[in-house]
């Protein structure tokens, strides 16, 4: 078992090429940084296949598999180590990590061949990786915070890669400050679990925690307060409601950011965490009804928001939030697995979407307005297809990966019991949503009209070390959901009996025949609703291209609300920011800091100078004044010595 | 014989006495007077001391304290007429500089 020995080599590799190209890069042409870093994310990624092949080989008893390295911290009876973990759920999300994380890193080396700063991207996206690989390898909460602070170090970084433009300077701050808001909560679960348990590792929390008595519905007991801290930490990571603000002003990084972080694989920490900790979830029915009411509801929220965006990296971004929501809903209702397989099919195809997305910019010299492009589907074939196949994986066309995934999603929602029938119509409409924003992005884009200046834009197909992980990516867009394709006709779902021995009895319990009568009837009715959505985008923008404008000019007041993001960031600013801002400004600064603070210090100093100056006076260099002084003195402490002899005297005087 | 405090009665005026001296006079050789007047008060009230517990020590220290008041005496003469032949005068409010 070498590697699986040292499951540390997994994560230290990135971060090795993070440190050499970071340290040297900036002397070094573009061809050994490229090497450095796609190299150590590749020997990376073929480490992690080799851990899996280990892995396989294991008995079901050594099955999760943990490693102790060293002790990192240690106080009291508190105890958290540098241990790393591998069962089914890592292996799904160390393989996406990894194999997607390495066909960026390849895109990324023609996207950003012109860019300045080139090692220091490659440098950022490396350590990324190694924080990622140590918050799904992490054997304890602490270890995995680590991880999930370095990401979001690496977001902030990466956002703001253009840091001399102050609008992604800004979205960087934007990222990290909304997510300190779910870190708080994230921090106070833990310190609730480890009060509660003793540990924070994995394994002997979720054994202690798995025979205790679950919550009652709309009981708040620890076990639930604590997945709600946690959950709390998730919708930030995760751009969930209400924190899902920073996700879409997170697309001025670089699109391969986008797609490794922004898509596939940070943002989806949220979900893997409410994954990890199924079992403090599953014993808090309430916590699971708020997961998944709050995936539901941001699901559709985002989605009418992609409705009308312009850019076409921004319709992507609240695709992407819808997509979480979806991850969400299903955890919430009890179908981790299904969560998890939309996770994995989801890294897939968004990846893909935003590298396609990136691959069109690039052919547009850098427009980003779908306004201004068009009938570009001859001119840039290969894109256009891979693009393609993501956007009906994505929309839900069987056979495509998303198809299968959305479709247990919204099988196990409508088996819920709490409110699964409204989860489920919601849903539904969400997909609908889905698959008319995305034809809606393809047929503006590629189609139609051509509405840029061609003297002035050379549309130009990508290199091919762009082309190949898109292609890569189709591919398994197309074939990633067939995993669980049995299923549809009452076979096997490889993919939730893999995850099975994690999961376990977490799942939804419903009954298994019940499941499989459902199963194909639903699966009819979501495909429908996709070539619904795809055809009201067909007719619309192909169609009938004047439509959308009418449509836009007779619903003024809810397309301008959509237009605007339904204002929730101008509401954040008015109730959040502004508040604060005058705080630290009026109050923290302008009162207590200038006034009270400085005015002490201030005060003190000029206290003692005006002291000082009349004290002086009494220095008067007249030597008679000074034999005055040393009169009263005298006359002073005689009066103190013989005060209990002069007292009875003067009391008698004055009686 | 004359009782103790009779003696300690008229050192205590004579130091008094002294203090004034020192404190509203303006000339220094009135103030170096009254400096002697204070040691001498001092002194008086010592050997009054001596005879009433019958000890010597109050002897020694006034033998010594007419030594250093003539040692005294001879510096601060000294310091007198320098002062005197530098600023013609004896005022000793016009010798403050030993001031911020």
């Amino acid at each position: 078992m070498p590697i699986l020995d040292n499951l540390w080599i997994i994560p230290l590799l990135p971060l090795l090429g993070s440190a050499v190209n970071g340290l040297f890069g900036s002397k070094w042409p573009k061809k050994i940084v490229d090497g450095v870093a796609v190299g150590s994310t590749g020997l990376s990624f073929l480490c992690a296949l080799e851990a899996v092949r280990e892995f396989f080989q294991l008995s079901p008893e050594q099955i999760p598999w943990v490693k102790q390295y060293f002790s990192w911290i240690a106080a009291g009876n508190f105890r958290a180590g540098f241990d790393l973990q591998i069962d089914q759920l890592t292996v799904v999300m160390v393989l996406v990590v990894t194999g997607v994380g390495w066909l960026i890193h390849i895109y990324s080396m023609g996207y950003m061949a012109h860019e300045g700063g080139y090692y220091r991207f490659f440098s950022y996206l490396n350590l990324f990786m190694f924080f990622m690989l140590i918050l799904v390898l992490a054997a304890n909460y602490v270890l995995l915070f680590v991880g999930w602070e370095g990401v979001g170090l690496c977001s902030y970084l990466l956002i703001g890669f253009y840091f001399l433009k102050k609008s992604a300077a800004d979205a960087g701050k934007k990222a990290f400050i909304v997510n300190r808001i779910g870190d708080f909560g994230f921090m106070l679960g833990m310190f609730l679990l480890f009060r509660t348990f003793g540990t924070l590792d994995f394994l002997p929390l979720f054994a202690k925690a798995a025979p205790m008595q679950p919550d009652a519905m709309g009981q708040f007991g620890t076990l639930t307060v604590a997945s709600l801290l946690l959950f709390m930490g998730a919708t930030g990571k995760s751009a969930q409601l209400p924190l899902y603000v920073w996700l879409p002003d997170a697309m001025e990084g670089p699109t391969p950011v986008s797609a490794l972080i922004h898509a596939a694989t940070m943002v989806t920490a949220g979900v893997y965490v409410v994954a990890r900790s199924h079992v403090l979830f599953t014993h808090a029915p309430t916590a699971m009804l708020v997961v998944a009411i709050v995936g539901c509801a941001t699901a559709f929220f985002a989605a009418t928001i992609g409705l009308v965006q312009t850019d076409i990296k921004r319709v992507l971004a609240y695709s992407t939030v819808s997509q979480l929501g979806y991850m969400f809903l299903a955890c919430g209702v009890g179908a981790f697995s299904a969560g998890i397989f939309h996770l994995m099919t989801h890294a897939f195809f968004k990846a893909l979407l935003f590298l396609a997305a990136g691959s069109v910019i690039h052919a547009m010299g850098g427009e980003q307005d779908m306004r201004h492009m068009g009938g570009l589907s001859s001119k840039i074939r290969k894109t256009y297809a891979t693009m393609l196949a993501a956007t009906l994986a994505i929309a839900g066309f069987p056979p495509l990966a998303g198809f299968f995934s959305k479709d247990s999603i919204l099988l196990g929602a409508f088996q819920s019991e709490n409110g699964g029938h409204i989860l489920y119509a919601v849903g539904l409409l969400t997909a609908l949503l889905t698959s008319f924003y995305m034809f809606r992005v393809i047929f503006l884009t590629f189609h139609g009209k051509e509405r840029y200046d061609e003297h002035h834009v050379h549309v130009h197909e990508s290199p091919n070390s762009m082309l190949v992980p898109l292609m890569i990516l189709a591919l398994l867009s197309v074939v990633g959901g067939w995993l669980a394709a049995p299923g549809l006709w009452g076979g096997t779902d490889y993919f939730t009996r893999f995850l099975g021995p994690v999961f376990g009895s977490a799942e939804a319990a419903g009954g298994e025949s019940a499941a499989r009568a459902l199963e194909l009837p639903l699966a009819g009715v979501a495909f429908f609703t996709a070539l619904v959505g795809f055809s009201i985008a067909f007719w619309l923008y192909l169609k009938k291209p004047g439509k959308p404008e009418e449509l836009a000019k007779s619903f003024k007041g809810a397309y301008t609300t959509l237009l605007n993001k339904y204002y929730v960031d101008e509401l954040y600013a008015a109730v959040v920011v502004k508040p604060l801002l005058w705080i630290s400004r009026d109050v923290l600064w302008q009162a207590v800091d200038v006034k009270v603070i400085d005015g002490a210090v201030n005060g003190i100093a000029t206290g003692t100078t005006d002291i000082g100056d009349n004290v002086r006076h009494t220095q008067s260099g007249n030597t008679r004044s000074y034999a005055v002084w040393v009169v009263i003195g005298a006359i002073v402490i005689i009066t103190i010595i013989f005060w209990p002899y002069l007292k009875p005297a003067a009391v008698g005087m004055v009686r | 014989m004359v009782p103790t405090h009779y003696y300690l009665i008229l050192s205590a005026i004579l130091f008094g006495l002294g203090v004034v001296a020192f404190v509203f006079r303006r000339n220094i050789i009135t103030i170096f007077m009254s400096i002697e007047l204070m040691l001498n008060a001092v002194n008086l009230a010592f050997v009054a001391f001596s005879q009433a517990w019958n000890r010597l020590d109050g002897q020694v220290f006034v033998l010594f304290v007419i030594v250093v008041a003539a040692a005294e005496a001879a510096v601060g003469l000294g310091i007198i007429i320098l002062i005197a032949r530098n600023r013609q005068s004896l005022n000793v409010e016009r010798v403050d500089l030993l001031k911020l």
